[in-house]
């Protein structure tokens, strides 16, 4: 008879959370996970690696990020304690730092020499060519053609920063066909590269690591939370694109059944019409980049176009664990359009003076929609996973300004 | 005995090397397709990969990629690649048949309704880039239940442990990818091939297949002689990519390079 648990602990011993997640890649891949597995494993228990970990977390990325109450945001929409788990302020912008700066001390270790990875709206891209400069490892970053026109200042910070932007012309030019390429990157130059994946999906050990890595915003909200309320929040809110910064804040709560999990996709111009990247919401299981997953596809198994004002949520799949959490009814996934992320973008800037990442004004519009219907002495923690900095050009577009 | 293992014994017997062409189906249209197998048999093909159409296809190279966009911009799909074997098999029913391509569009059908129509359209193996040994047990299964081989990819770093994992899943063939990196790559190094059979040979008894960088006659020739059967596919696609528009000189072109690869295959010394 088998011991049976309460907590939660997934994934399984061969990565998967259920019928989702696994190892679905091709086999000149196969040894590197493997060794990437054994590296992850050894170090995540090693209390030199830890304390190496810790330190550039204090000191490079400037963690812990503040839980700051928003209280004119609350008192305005009149419900929840609105308390904002501050990504937005790390180094670089965004919390995509948490697991670069992770995954290069793993890549240090491993002996790898050279640094591939994948960026959508550029932050993973920026975070990842920063902890490269850091270290005086070679970096190369693939960028779908249509972002690296949307995402033009990123683009520059990597190249400041001495990383190869590769511009991808394949399929939809957009985040999964940058994907697509640095994976063959990685096949062809195996022996050498470590590959950054920037969410938390794609083979094992890459959904658990990643994940492992941004739990720190979930760690560290826990006990800020704990010291300046008094008590666990009722829910927590965070956008998903691969959903990163949502298993980050999300996973040292599981446990605490009483705390809500709500993640936030992007609808576009709205599910009806198609053009989205709500996988959760309106996709089905299949199978890509690694993983088995919820996935924006056609009845023939294509994978489809997606589309979101942010170019961090324009992806068709989804990190497996998240597919498991709306399975088992664990978190809750709901969607908001471009012209609402775009609401929640102002409604930030003008009631607090924080200007979010389009990608975070998903979860602010969420936010908007959410707080008034909590009591008043309910907390929301929503995750401002990043700066909107990046999105000046994007919004000034929108709005018809010359900047 | 599948129609795959039963050639191969046959092939092994007489030291026929096979001649494995790759096209993708429906490049640069349905129409081009089951015309072009036909012809590729005659030039000396003993085996047809087809390629199934993919969005993205990972673990393909440039040629292949656009080969898979122009077959899906006229709608291409798994359903539809099993119609054009079924249409093949109306006038051959002796050449092998194996489908190449990535694990989603056979997720999405089902494995079980995928096995089924492919046993019916006449399908004998199967090769799903994305589906390592570690997550194909039901799908490999349920193919192996109709009469179909599951194939496995070896890799240039592929432990002996690995290769003999294969040799327990896997059946028909094994493909023995001869170079880290994506179809169509440029840097074949025979002497490294040569290496690694040995270790792939003292492991497995599967027939083993060699692809990835064979472009001419000559390396056809040199690989022949290490391997059982030779798969070349970026060098005859990018023979439809020169004409596409005149479909005609491309089957010529792909035709003439089978030729001149089989007939370096078939000459000793």
């Amino acid at each position: 008879m088998t011991e049976t648990t309460n907590s939660y602990d997934m994934p399984d011993e061969r990565g998967h959370f259920g019928p989702y997640g696994g190892l679905f890649i091709a086999e000149t891949l196969i040894p590197a996970v493997e060794e990437l597995d054994q590296a992850y494993q050894k170090y995540m228990t090693d209390p030199e690696f830890m304390a190496e970990l810790d330190k550039d977390f204090q000191h490079y990325v400037g963690r812990p990020s503040p839980l700051y109450h928003a209280e004119r945001w609350t008192r305005e929409l009149g419900g929840a304690q609105i308390y904002l788990k501050r990504e937005d302020l790390n180094h670089t912008g965004a919390h995509k730092i948490n697991n670069t700066i992770g995954q290069i001390l793993l890549a240090k270790r491993m002996g790898k020499t050279r640094i591939i990875a994948e960026t959508g709206a550029g932050q993973h891209g920026v975070a990842t060519a920063t902890v490269c400069a850091r270290l005086g490892l070679e970096c190369v970053v693939y960028m779908g053609a249509v972002d690296v026109v949307r995402q033009k200042l990123n683009v520059y910070r990597m190249q400041l920063l001495g990383a190869k932007v590769v511009a991808v012309e394949s399929g939809s030019k957009t985040l999964k066909d940058a994907l697509n390429e640095a994976i063959r990157d990685w096949v062809t130059n195996v022996d050498s590269t470590f590959y950054i994946i920037g969410t938390a999906a794609g083979p094992a050990p890459y959904p658990a690591m990643v994940r492992d890595f941004q739990s720190i915003i979930g760690r560290e909200a826990k006990q800020q939370c704990l010291a300046q309320a008094g008590k666990l929040p009722d829910a927590l809110l965070a956008c998903i694109g691969g959903g990163s910064n949502a298993i980050g804040l999300f996973h040292p709560f599981i446990d605490d059944a009483d705390v809500k999990l709500i993640g936030v996709e992007a609808a576009g111009d709205g599910i009806e019409t198609g053009r989205h990247s709500a996988p959760l919401c309106a996709g089905r299981p299949g199978i890509l980049h690694g993983n088995r997953t919820y996935l924006m596809e056609d009845d023939d198994g294509e994978i489809i176009e997606t589309h979101s004002i942010s170019a961090g949520l324009d992806y068709p799949g989804v990190g497996p664990e998240h597919s498991w959490l709306k399975d088992i009814g664990r978190a809750e996934y709901v969607s908001i359009t471009d012209d609402e992320a775009v609401e929640g973008f102002h409604a930030l800037t003008k009631m607090e003076g924080i200007i979010p990442a389009l990608e975070s004004s998903h979860a602010m519009a969420y936010t908007l929609k959410l707080a008034p219907t909590m009591q008043q002495d309910e907390i929301l923690i929503v995750n401002l996973s990043g700066r909107g900095d990046k999105d000046m050009h994007t919004m000034a577009e929108r709005e018809g300004i010359q900047i | 005995m599948s129609r795959l293992a039963t050639k191969f014994a046959e092939f092994r017997q007489s030291g026929h090397k096979a001649l494995i062409p790759f096209i993708t189906a429906g490049d640069p249209t349905r129409e081009f397709t089951v015309p072009m197998m036909h012809a590729m048999v005659e030039a000396g093909a003993d085996v047809i990969e087809l390629g199934v159409p993919f969005s993205d296809p990972m673990a393909d190279g440039p040629v292949i990629q656009r080969a898979s966009e122009r077959a899906l911009e006229h709608k291409m799909s798994l359903r539809r690649t099993l119609e054009i074997v079924s249409e093949f098999r109306t006038s051959n029913q002796d050449t092998p048949v194996v489908l190449m391509g990535y694990a989603n569009p056979v997720e999405a059908m089902g494995y079980e309704d995928f096995a089924l129509a492919a046993e019916k359209a006449g399908v004998d193996g199967v090769l799903t880039v994305d589906l390592p040994p570690e997550e194909a047990h039901e799908c490999a299964t349920l193919l192996n239940a109709h009469n179909i081989d599951q194939i496995f990819l070896l890799a240039p770093n592929s432990t002996p442990d690995r290769i003999k994992k294969m040799d327990t899943v896997g059946s028909g063939f094994l493909y023995y990818v001869s170079v880290k990196g994506v179809t169509g790559a440029g840097h074949l190094d025979t002497s490294d091939v040569k290496r690694k059979l040995i270790d792939i040979r003292a492991n497995t008894q599967l027939p083993v297949g060699i692809g990835f960088g064979i472009k001419d006659a000559e390396t056809a020739k040199v690989i022949a002689g290490l391997g059982d059967a030779v798969v070349v596919g970026s060098a005859l696609i990018s023979k439809i990519e020169e004409n596409l528009d005149s479909p005609e000189n491309a089957k010529r072109e792909i035709t003439e390079l089978l030729k001149s690869m089989r007939l370096a295959m078939d000459s000793q010394g």
